[in-house]
């Protein structure tokens, strides 16, 4: 805490620059909903999907990536650590490698993401007549999908041991999982989906919960049961990516420099 | 003063350094080259569902949109369509540009002859294999012409002018604000919003479209794609774009000369 909270205080020394961030994060956002926007001014339905529907998957989706973001997104910069040697610093300091890693450059201007995903789905739910009983599954998918966006992050930053020089790969997995599952997954190929499901299982963020909250039919007729499972998948892939980041601990060499 | 020539040759070898500097980078471009082709797929789905139900959106059938999409994903690397900086950002920040005012080069023409290498080999590692890979997933909108492949290579040349003009303008206002990181968080927004990398710029409705349509950034991404299409005369296309990138690097040319009046060293 005391760490992010110095980086948020470093960052305010540029008042002008740090201003102009939070507004980009504001814009980057707004145009983000524009895009879906855009979209339904051509169509009434997305792939069979409304747009309070719509909005319902992306306010998920948003959040749950954006509080992931938030606390966990700088795991990214593992790979610079390592590059330029202060990672050896980080492992000798007594506090868990994961969090200082995740703190560094901690920017409050990724708090913009959180909100405005909070505010499209307090939008999407009174136009969506969701009853009781099946509304309760929104705060879990949420708190599910929080959990499988932190675990892709692990597994990107892990998957950093290996790739020292190819941060980006992760990027394709953590923000492209972001884009993935703003859209009902109904628009993608049959194999993508799959994919999706039963190897890294990004359809459990909000895709397959989302179904059950809107008492819909599953396009590929995939079980019923697995509406229920997205705890089960945030367990399994967290498990795996704290395995994998213990190996990447394990398997690290300085660069001695 | 020397010959024109060897002032040539200069920023050529300046360009072939830039080219060889990023090209030691290669599992970094190859990284980007993949999330660049993961990304182009995701997008091509969600443009593939909005032209199922509204076929012909635009003045575009499905084949187009989806090569629309590889396309704009091609930009991406060469142009920094994420408002991705130039080392220059970087130079002013630390006080580094000091020693670049001092050299007796343009410090405009030397960036730009930087940025054009290192353009290059992004499109041969980010650009290529991504739109390769769309076409064998989806199928791609063949040019109708020979003739098509210079007019796109012409408006693709002078999208990467226009951007680089743009991304100069931003790396020198670090010299005026000291911190470029907001500018340069604020420029990402605006060259992925109104190039059409989100969404076509033709199917913005009313307003908004006519805006994006007339801005620099579309200049970068939505006039090659439509010169390859063929959904745009090729001089009208070609005029707009030369006339951004002129006045874009008119700009930068004022600002370098205020720059170098202006420039405050960091750190002695």
């Amino acid at each position: 805490m005391l760490l992010a909270w110095t980086w948020m205080r470093a960052s305010y020394q540029y008042p002008l620059s740090a201003a102009m961030m939070t507004v980009a994060s504001f814009v980057v956002n707004a145009l983000d909903i524009a895009a879906i926007w855009v979209i339904f001014a051509h169509v009434e339905r997305l792939g069979g999907f409304s747009l309070p529907e719509v909005m319902l998957l992306y306010g998920t989706a948003g959040l749950s990536f954006g509080l992931a973001d938030l606390l966990f997104g700088n795991v990214d910069r593992l790979s610079g650590h390592i590059r330029s040697g202060s990672f050896d610093t980080v492992l000798i300091r007594p506090v868990s490698p994961f969090v200082q890693v995740a703190v560094d450059r901690f920017s409050v201007q990724r708090f913009g993401r959180v909100l405005q995903a909070a505010v499209v789905l307090a939008l999407a739910v009174p136009q969506l007549d969701l009853t009781a009983s099946r509304a309760w599954m929104v705060p879990v998918m949420i708190v599910c999908g929080f959990a499988i966006f932190v675990s892709v992050f692990t597994l990107g930053a892990a998957l950093q041991f290996l790739l020292t020089d190819a941060p980006e790969v992760a990027n394709a997995f953590t923000y492209g999982g972001n884009q993935l599952t703003q859209y009902p997954l109904s628009i993608y190929g049959g194999e993508l989906v799959r994919g999706v499901t039963f190897v890294l299982p990004l359809a459990f963020v909000n895709w397959q919960p989302a179904l059950f909250v809107l008492d819909r039919d599953d396009p590929l007729g995939l079980p019923h049961w697995l509406r229920f499972a997205s705890p089960l998948a945030a367990l399994l892939l967290g498990l795996v990516a704290a395995a994998a980041w213990r190996a990447g601990i394990r398997r690290y060499r300085s660069t001695g420099s | 003063m020397p010959p024109r020539e060897t002032v040539f040759q200069l920023y050529l070898r300046i360009a072939l350094y830039g080219f060889r500097k990023h090209s030691t980078y290669r599992a970094a471009a190859l990284a980007g080259a993949f999330t660049n082709t993961v990304f182009g797929i995701l997008r091509a789905y969600v443009l593939i569902a909005l032209w199922e139900a509204r076929p012909g959106l635009g003045g575009y059938d499905v084949v187009d949109a989806v090569t629309f999409c590889f396309l704009s994903q091609a930009a991406i690397g060469p142009m920094q369509m994420f408002g991705g900086s130039l080392d220059l950002a970087r130079r002013v920040r630390s006080g580094d540009v000091a020693i670049d005012l001092m050299r007796p080069a343009s410090l405009q023409l030397w960036s730009l002859a930087d940025d054009l290498g290192r353009a290059f080999y992004l499109l041969l590692v980010r650009s290529v294999p991504p739109t390769l890979i769309g076409a064998a997933l989806f199928g791609l909108t063949a040019p109708q012409t020979v003739w098509r492949w210079p007019e796109f290579g012409a408006s693709f040349a002078l999208g990467l002018l226009t951007s680089f003009g743009w991304r100069y303008l931003i790396a020198l206002s670090a010299c005026w604000i000291d911190d470029d990181r907001g500018v340069q968080a604020l420029s990402g927004v605006l060259m992925s919003f109104f190039s059409g990398m989100i969404l076509p710029l033709t199917i913005f409705p009313g307003w908004l479209g006519a805006v994006a349509q007339a801005t620099p950034w579309a200049a970068m991404v939505q006039v090659p794609v439509d010169v390859y299409l063929g959904t745009r005369g090729l001089w009208e296309a070609l005029a707009f774009q030369g006339a951004w990138a002129a006045a874009l690097l008119a700009l930068g040319a004022l600002a370098t000369a205020g720059a170098r009046r202006k420039v405050v060293i960091q750190g002695g």
